[in-house]
C-alpha cells in the first residue's frame, strides 16, 4: 500500500522529468529558424576526427614551405616580433590575423588589418571556420591547414 | 583544449534523428514514447484506485489503458499527418492530465455511488459522460487541426470571430431561464435537452483570436506615446479603447452572469496580450489600476463578491452560511489530510468536498496524491504552457506569436485561478481545471486551444523552405510584355 503510493508518485515525477529532458534537449536549437542544430555539426566533426588539422603550412610567399604544428594554442600572424608566424610581407599589418581553436574547429579572424585577410576568395570580416586545405591569404602569403 | 560547447549539446545529438536532407527532426517518436508513458501512468492510477477501493482487479484495466492509448494514438497519427513538426510535449501532457482527470472522476463516482447506496437513492455516474466528452473533444481537435492548415488564415475572419465570441459570452445572460438556467449562482449555461454547454469557454478562444489579429493590425497605435508624466510615457486617451472594452466586458460578465472566474481570466489575458504586443509596462499599470478599481466597485455593489471575499478571508467563520466557506474549508481539510505524500489513490475521502470532480478537483488530487502529486501535475501544466510560449517565441509571424502567447497564458492563468482559489491563495472564483475537471464545454474548448497551439508550434519548427514564396518565373527580357509606364508628375 505505502509502496504503491510512493511508487505512483515517483512514476508521476518520472514523467515530468522525461518531459523536462525533452525541453532541455532542444534548448540549444534556438528557434525553428535555425535549421542546422549544433548536434549535427558535432556529428559531422566526429566523422572527420581522424583527419583533424595537425599543422599549418605556408604554400606561397617568402616563407613558403614553413610548417607550424598545431597544438591548440591560438596562432598569431603579423609583422610583430611576438607573432607565432612572423610575416615579412609589405602588405601585412603588425597584428594581422589570428587562428584559434573552438571546439574541434579552427577559426580565422582578422585583427583589423589594413589590407585584409581572405579565406579562399572571401574577405574575412568575422571569425570563419577554416576547413582543411582551404587557402588563407594574407598579403602575398598563403597558408592552409593540413592534417 | 577543453570545449564547453561540446558537452552541452550532447543530449541533443543523442535524440535528434535528422531527416534525409538535413531537415530538423520532427520529434514524433518522442511524442509517441511519452504518450505511452502517459498511458502507463494513467493505467497505474486506475489500478491503484481499483485496488484501494477493493474492486475486483481484472484485465479490464488493461483494456481501459489500451483504449486510452488508442484514443490518443488517433490524435498522434493525425498530428503526424497534419502537423508533423508540432511540439512533441504538448499532446502527452494533455493526455496525462486528461487521463488522470478521468481516473479521479471515476474514483469520486465510486465514492458517490457508495454514499448513494447507503442512503438508498439513485446516482448517475459522471465517468461515461466524461469519456464521451473526451471523444467528442478529440474529434473537434482533429477537425480544427485538419481545417486550419495555417493559423494565419484565422486573421481573415477575426472580426467575425470577435462578434461571435461576444454574442456567445453574452448569450446566457439574456436568454430566459428555461434555456439558460442559473447553476450554482452563475448564469453561464445553455441547456439543450440533456446537454448543457458553457458558451463562455468557447468565447474566450474566439475573442483571443480577434484580439491577436486586432493588436497585430493596430500595433503601431499603441506604441505611440502620449504625454510624459513623471518620466512615464502615458498612452494617448483614445488608445485606451481596447483595454476599456475588455474591462467593460469583464464587468458585464461579472454583473449579469455572476461569473467571477471568466471575468478575471478574460481581463488578465487581454492585459498580457497588450503587454506582449507593445512591450510597454504602462499598459500593465493601467490595466492593474483598472482591475483594482473594478474590483473595489464590484465589492461595494455585489453581495456575491462580498461573500467570496469573506469566504476567502476566513472560511471557517462563514462555514455554516448558505454559500459560505463550507466548500473552501472542506477543500483545505482535504489538502491537510493529504499532507505531503497524500493518502494514496482511492484511499482518501475526496467526496467530502462539494463539487469534488469539477472546480475542486485540485483538492481531491491534493488529498489523494498529496503535495508531491499535486506539484507534479502543476509541473505538467507549466511544461504545457512553456511549450506553447516557446512556440510563440519561435514562430515567425506576429499574429502567431500573439495568439500562441495568449493561448498559453490563458491556460496557465486558468490553472492559477482555480488552484489558487482551492488553496485559498486568492478568492475562489469557480473555474474548471483544464483537462482535469469534469465538464464538457471546458474540455471541448481546451482541446480546440491545444489544436491551435499545435498548429502554431508546427509552423514554428517547420523548415522554412516550403513556406517561402517561390519566385515567379520571369520571362526573358526579349519576350517580356510591354508595360505602360506613366510619367511621374
Amino acid at each position: 500500500m505505502q509502496l504503491t503510493r510512493a511508487g505512483f508518485l515517483a512514476l508521476l515525477w518520472l514523467f515530468v522529468l522525461a518531459a523536462l529532458r525533452v525541453v532541455r534537449s532542444d534548448l540549444y536549437a534556438a528557434s525553428g529558424l535555425r535549421v542546422a542544430m549544433p548536434g549535427f555539426r558535432r556529428s559531422s566533426a566526429k566523422k572527420v576526427r581522424g583527419k583533424a588539422p595537425r599543422q599549418l603550412v605556408v604554400t606561397h610567399g617568402a616563407l613558403a614551405g614553413t610548417r607550424i604544428t598545431l597544438d591548440g594554442r591560438p596562432i598569431m600572424m603579423g609583422r610583430a616580433d611576438d607573432s607565432t608566424l612572423v610575416l615579412d610581407d609589405d602588405y601585412a599589418s603588425t597584428r594581422h590575423a589570428r587562428l584559434s581553436l573552438r571546439g574541434t574547429d579552427w577559426y580565422v579572424e582578422d585583427l583589423g588589418s589594413t589590407n585584409g585577410t581572405y579565406l579562399d576568395r572571401a574577405k574575412v570580416t568575422q571569425p570563419l571556420r577554416v576547413p582543411l586545405g582551404v587557402p588563407i591569404r594574407i598579403g602575398k602569403t598563403v597558408i592552409e591547414l593540413r592534417s | 583544449m577543453a570545449s564547453p560547447v561540446q558537452g552541452a549539446v550532447g543530449p541533443a545529438a543523442g535524440q535528434s534523428s535528422a531527416g534525409p536532407d538535413g531537415a530538423p527532426p520532427t520529434r514524433r517518436g518522442t511524442e509517441l514514447l511519452l504518450l505511452g508513458f502517459a498511458a502507463v501512468v494513467v493505467s497505474g492510477a486506475l489500478m491503484l484506485v481499483e485496488a484501494n477501493q477493493e474492486q475486483q482487479l481484472t484485465f479490464r484495466i488493461f483494456w481501459y489503458g489500451l483504449a486510452f492509448l488508442g484514443l490518443f494514438a488517433v490524435a498522434h497519427v493525425a498530428v503526424r499527418r497534419f502537423a508533423p513538426y508540432a511540439d512533441p510535449l504538448i499532446l502527452p501532457c494533455v493526455a496525462l492530465l486528461n487521463g488522470l482527470g478521468l481516473v479521479m472522476i471515476y474514483r469520486i463516482d465510486l465514492a458517490e455511488a457508495e454514499k448513494a447506496l447507503r442512503k438508498g437513492n439513485e446516482i448517475s455516474n459522471d465517468v461515461p459522460r466524461q469519456i464521451l466528452w473526451t471523444t467528442v473533444a478529440l474529434v473537434l481537435f482533429l477537425v480544427v487541426l485538419i481545417l486550419i492548415k495555417d493559423h494565419r488564415t484565422l486573421t481573415k475572419y477575426s472580426y467575425t470571430f470577435g462578434l461571435v465570441g461576444l454574442v456567445l459570452l453574452a448569450l446566457p445572460a439574456f436568454l430566459p431561464n428555461i434555456l439558460a438556467p442559473t447553476v450554482n449562482g452563475a448564469k453561464i449555461w445553455l441547456k439543450f435537452g440533456p446537454f448543457s454547454l458553457q458558451p463562455g469557454e468557447f468565447a474566450k478562444i474566439l475573442l483571443l483570436i480577434f484580439f491577436s489579429a486586432f493588436l497585430v493590425s493596430k500595433r503601431d497605435l499603441f506604441m505611440a506615446a502620449g504625454r510624459r508624466v513623471l518620466g512615464v510615457d502615458l498612452p494617448r486617451a483614445r488608445d485606451l479603447g481596447p483595454i476599456l472594452f475588455a474591462w467593460a466586458v469583464s464587468l458585464g460578465v461579472l454583473v449579469f452572469q455572476k461569473d467571477l472566474g471568466t471575468s478575471l481570466l478574460f481581463f488578465g489575458t487581454i492585459l498580457v496580450m497588450l503587454y506582449v504586443a507593445t512591450e510597454r509596462v504602462i499598459w500593465v499599470i493601467v490595466g492593474l489600476s483598472l482591475f483594482v478599481g473594478g474590483a473595489i466597485v464590484a465589492y461595494q455593489l455585489f453581495t456575491h463578491v462580498q461573500q467570496r471575499v469573506a469566504n476567502w478571508i476566513d472560511p471557517l467563520e462563514t462555514y455554516g452560511d448558505p454559500g459560505g466557506g463550507y466548500q473552501i474549508a472542506q477543500a483545505l481539510f482535504g489538502l491537510g489530510t493529504g499532507g505531503v505524500g497524500g493518502t494514496g489513490l482511492g484511499a482518501g475521502r475526496p467526496d467530502l468536498v462539494p463539487l469534488a470532480n469539477t472546480d475542486f478537483i485540485a483538492a481531491a488530487i491534493g488529498e489523494e496524491l498529496g503535495f508531491i502529486g499535486l506539484a507534479a501535475l502543476l509541473m505538467v501544466y507549466t511544461v504545457l504552457a512553456l511549450r506553447g510560449m516557446r512556440s510563440a517565441l519561435a514562430v515567425r509571424d506576429t499574429f502567431g506569436k500573439l495568439l500562441g502567447g495568449g493561448l498559453s497564458f490563458l491556460l496557465i492563468m486558468q490553472v492559477f485561478v482555480v488552484v489558487g482559489g482551492v488553496t485559498k491563495l486568492i478568492p475562489m472564483t469557480g473555474l474548471t481545471a483544464p483537462f482535469l475537471s469534469y465538464g464538457g464545454s471546458s474540455l471541448l474548448a481546451n482541446y480546440v486551444l491545444i489544436a491551435l497551439l499545435l498548429r502554431i508550434s508546427d509552423a514554428a519548427r517547420r523548415p522554412q523552405t516550403g513556406a517561402r514564396p517561390r519566385p515567379v518565373p520571369q520571362a526573358p527580357i526579349a519576350e517580356a510584355h510591354t508595360v505602360l509606364v506613366e510619367r511621374p508628375t
